[in-house]
């Protein structure tokens, strides 16, 4: 019955959302370490794991919805659970495209050494960590803060940007290489951005209230008024 | 199917001039809840009341087809040894009103005029009881009428009354219809946690109902079996037209 | 306008309320009339010797109907054995069968039997047991009492049975019970109040039955020894005491009815309470 069916889909969310955070902390280590073993794994190996995932988690939540027409917390559980799969599925992209970038990159010589991509990533992974941990202890605080890291991320992004626009206009050698590095900036900040998502996700989960595009700061001062 | 315990095959049923079940074919698998369900006057109850014979109260039925129970045709065995092989529980709870709940349960072996010691009596009242989820409820009033209990109570006796027979399937008519939510519910736990001890096939009409519990649900309409397969597929991904109508309320 | 036809009705409501209230009190008037006048005059006669001693012979004092009690007992006995295995066992093919032909028959034979003058019934059991024995015994008043009863005791236990519902019988036969077990273990333990509510009335019913034991039990002044001699009862003693023409006897009748009428009073109660207070609830 459905005491038993829930518990068993988070369990089967929190398992994909495990395998796409290596996937993603596998792409970093392969750049740094420059190892193509790793990386190979992540594109070869994980990402058509991470698809199966998607697409039984789907089913799963469908036949959950069929079968006991949740409501209340249940329902925004599962619907959470539906919106969760999608993303943690890009996030599983995304580190592909990371794992791609750095295949070209740790071929060539650096175009300098890599001191903010690592703590970028850093931050990026603990987003991740912190919003799933959010999920599964159903912690509205936590996911609160982490959607407020979202501008620290942010901010290296940019910074990383303004760096590599120096090395590229002083030596036009360097655009193709600098570019893949800037392709892997965006991907961990799109990564970012979907960990704010589930973040939002979790807090609609736990509380009802809905806080994306700063609705929360609108549903307050209409509250207070 | 793994392991049929029950198989309907090529079954007809009608009273008179009126044919009430066409040609139906079906399979139940041991150990998993089969639901049938479809809108009033398609044939379900009927259906069931064939598979423990109990049509033949009605002197006009008649049937044809067979309905095997582990490959032996019911219709060549004593109808009496079916219906100890097959128990059934019904839409208004009915225990005796004459017994005490310790005599209910023990009904089907005092009627019958089997004998057994008072120790295995105790025992065989005792597990049913618990199976039913009605001992704890009840182990210190088992000389009280059965007719004291409430309407949830008395079902879960009259389920702790067939499930003392040990019968292999056990055939549920609507158990709950005529319940109120909260026994309604915990019938439906009940249900769910006895499929590992027996094979249940259970009628009903409440939709929800049929794909909460249920591992297996067939959809009869006007009599035939228009489509039977494991709950998770009908429920979400029907083969047939008038299964999709059903189940979205356009009829029945 | 409207007021005028109100007022119109509401008298015409209140006039229709107080008639039918006088007539439902006319109708039990008789009753306690009886009751009273009976009371009144055979009251005086109880007492222990009254209800124990056999009658005096004429002239004397005292003497009872201790061998009327006795004989009405014997009687309603033997009646009992004739109509009650019958009776129920016809009520139980009747509840059971109720479209068949052979029920409709027996259904039929029953109704003409229950509207047939008690002394009808008298002359045939004078003719099927008096004359092959060749006297006046107990055996054919216990007969005609019994063929009297018989009808009552079929409907009420056919009656009785058609209110068991069929979710009962289904109950029985889905554990593999046999019809016929279902019936005898199932059906009418649960129905058993009201076939002994119906064996109560019918024992009421013949109680105070006169006419057929007439020529069929005839009366004793001895007390009951022989069920193939005659032997008295109570609506007997009645009978020939209240037409002889001795005061004493005269007591005697009075007192003879009165207990006869508390036996019946209380059989009648005893059959309504009883089936409230032993009604199968479902």
């Amino acid at each position: 019955m459905l005491e038993e069916k829930l518990p068993a889909l988070k369990r089967e969310l929190i398992e994909f959302a495990s395998l796409v955070e290596s996937m993603i902390q596998k792409s970093i280590r392969g750049l740094m370490r420059k190892d193509s073993a790793l990386l190979r794994e992540v594109i070869e190996q994980d990402e058509p794991k991470a698809n199966a995932f998607e697409i039984e988690l789907d089913e799963h939540c469908t036949n959950l919805i069929a079968q006991y027409q949740p409501i209340a917390k249940d329902l925004r559980t599962v619907l959470m659970i539906l919106k969760m799969n999608s993303d943690i599925e890009r996030m599983g992209d995304h580190a592909v495209n990371i794992a791609e970038s750095a295949t070209y990159l740790i071929e060539r010589t650096p175009v300098k050494p890599l001191l903010d991509t690592p703590r970028m990533a850093e931050e990026v992974v603990q987003m991740v960590n912190g919003s799933l941990c959010s999920f599964i202890n159903e912690d509205a605080r936590l996911a609160r803060s982490i959607c407020e890291r979202d501008n620290i991320v942010d901010a290296l992004a940019e910074q990383i940007l303004r760096e590599l626009i120096t090395y590229m206009s002083a030596d036009p050698s360097t655009i193709e290489r600098s570019l893949h590095l800037l392709d892997i900036a965006g991907n961990l900040e799109r990564i970012a951005d979907l960990s704010t998502n589930i973040g939002e996700d979790v807090i609609f989960m736990v509380e009802g209230r809905v806080i994306k595009h700063h609705k929360e700061d609108e549903q307050e001062s209409a509250e207070r008024a | 199917m793994e392991s049929p315990v029950l198989a309907v095959d090529h079954f007809s049923a009608g009273f008179d001039t009126n044919q009430v079940l066409k040609d139906i074919d079906l399979l139940i698998e041991k150990n998993r809840i089969t639901a049938i369900m479809g809108p009033s006057g398609c044939g379900k109850t009927t259906l069931i009341r064939c598979i423990n014979r109990m049509h033949e109260l009605i002197p006009s039925a008649r049937v044809s087809g067979k309905i095997l129970l582990d490959n032996e045709d019911i219709f060549d065995m004593d109808a009496i040894i079916v219906r100890r092989k097959i128990g059934m529980v019904f839409q208004r709870p009915n225990p005796f009103p004459t017994m005490s709940i310790y005599d209910n349960v023990i009904a089907g072996y005092n009627l019958n005029g089997i004998r057994i010691s008072k120790g295995d009596r105790d025992r065989i009242v005792e597990e049913s009881l618990k199976k039913a989820a009605l001992w704890d409820e009840v182990k210190d009033a088992l000389h009280r009428r059965g007719t004291f209990l409430s309407g949830g109570q008395q079902q879960r006796l009259c389920i702790a009354r067939a499930l003392a027979m040990n019968p292999e399937i056990l055939l549920l008519d609507e158990p709950t219809s005529a319940l109120d939510p909260k026994s309604t519910a915990h019938i439906e736990e009940l249900v769910v946690q006895l499929k590992s001890a027996v094979t249940i096939i259970q009628v009903t009409h409440n939709i929800p109902q049929a794909a909460r519990i249920s591992d297996y649900t067939a959809f009869i309409y006007l009599g035939e079996l228009v489509e039977f397969g494991p709950t998770e597929k009908l429920f979400t991904v029907p083969k047939d037209k008038r299964t999709e109508e059903y189940l979205t309320g356009k009829f029945g | 306008m409207k007021d005028r036809t109100l007022t119109r009705r509401i008298v015409a409501d209140r006039i229709f309320q107080v008639v039918v209230v006088f007539l439902s009190f006319c109708s039990i008037l008789p009753m306690f009339f009886i009751l009273f006048f009976i009371s009144k005059n055979g009251i005086s006669s109880i007492s222990w010797n009254f209800l124990t001693r056999l009658p005096a012979p004429v002239g004397e004092t005292g003497g009872g109907i201790a061998n009327a009690i006795v004989g009405s007992a014997l009687l309603i006995l033997l009646a009992s054995v004739v109509a009650v295995p019958l009776g129920i066992l016809t009520g139980i093919y009747l509840a059971e069968y109720r479209k068949d032909k052979f029920s409709y028959l027996s259904r039929l034979s029953v109704e003409i039997l229950m509207g047939t003058p008690s002394i009808v019934i008298g002359i045939i059991a004078y003719v099927w047991v008096v004359k092959p024995i060749g006297s006046f015994s107990a055996l054919s008043g216990g007969v005609a009492l019994g063929i009297m009863m018989l009808p009552v005791i079929v409907m009420s236990t056919e009656e009785t049975l058609k209110l068991m519902p069929d979710s009962l019988k289904e109950a029985s036969l889905a554990l593999g019970v046999s019809y016929p077990r279902t019936i005898m273990k199932v059906i009418l333990p649960a129905g058993l109040s009201g076939i002994v509510t119906g064996m109560l009335l019918s024992v009421a019913r013949i109680a105070g039955e006169t006419a057929p034991l007439l020529f069929t039990a005839f009366g004793s002044p001895f007390m009951a020894a022989n069920v193939f001699k005659p032997v008295s009862s109570l609506p007997l003693t009645v009978f020939n005491y209240a037409t002889s023409p001795y005061p004493e006897w005269h007591a005697l009748a009075w007192g003879a009815s009165f207990v006869l009428l508390v036996f019946v009073l209380a059989l009648n109660l005893i059959a309504k309470l009883g089936m409230r207070k032993w009604k199968v609830q479902f």
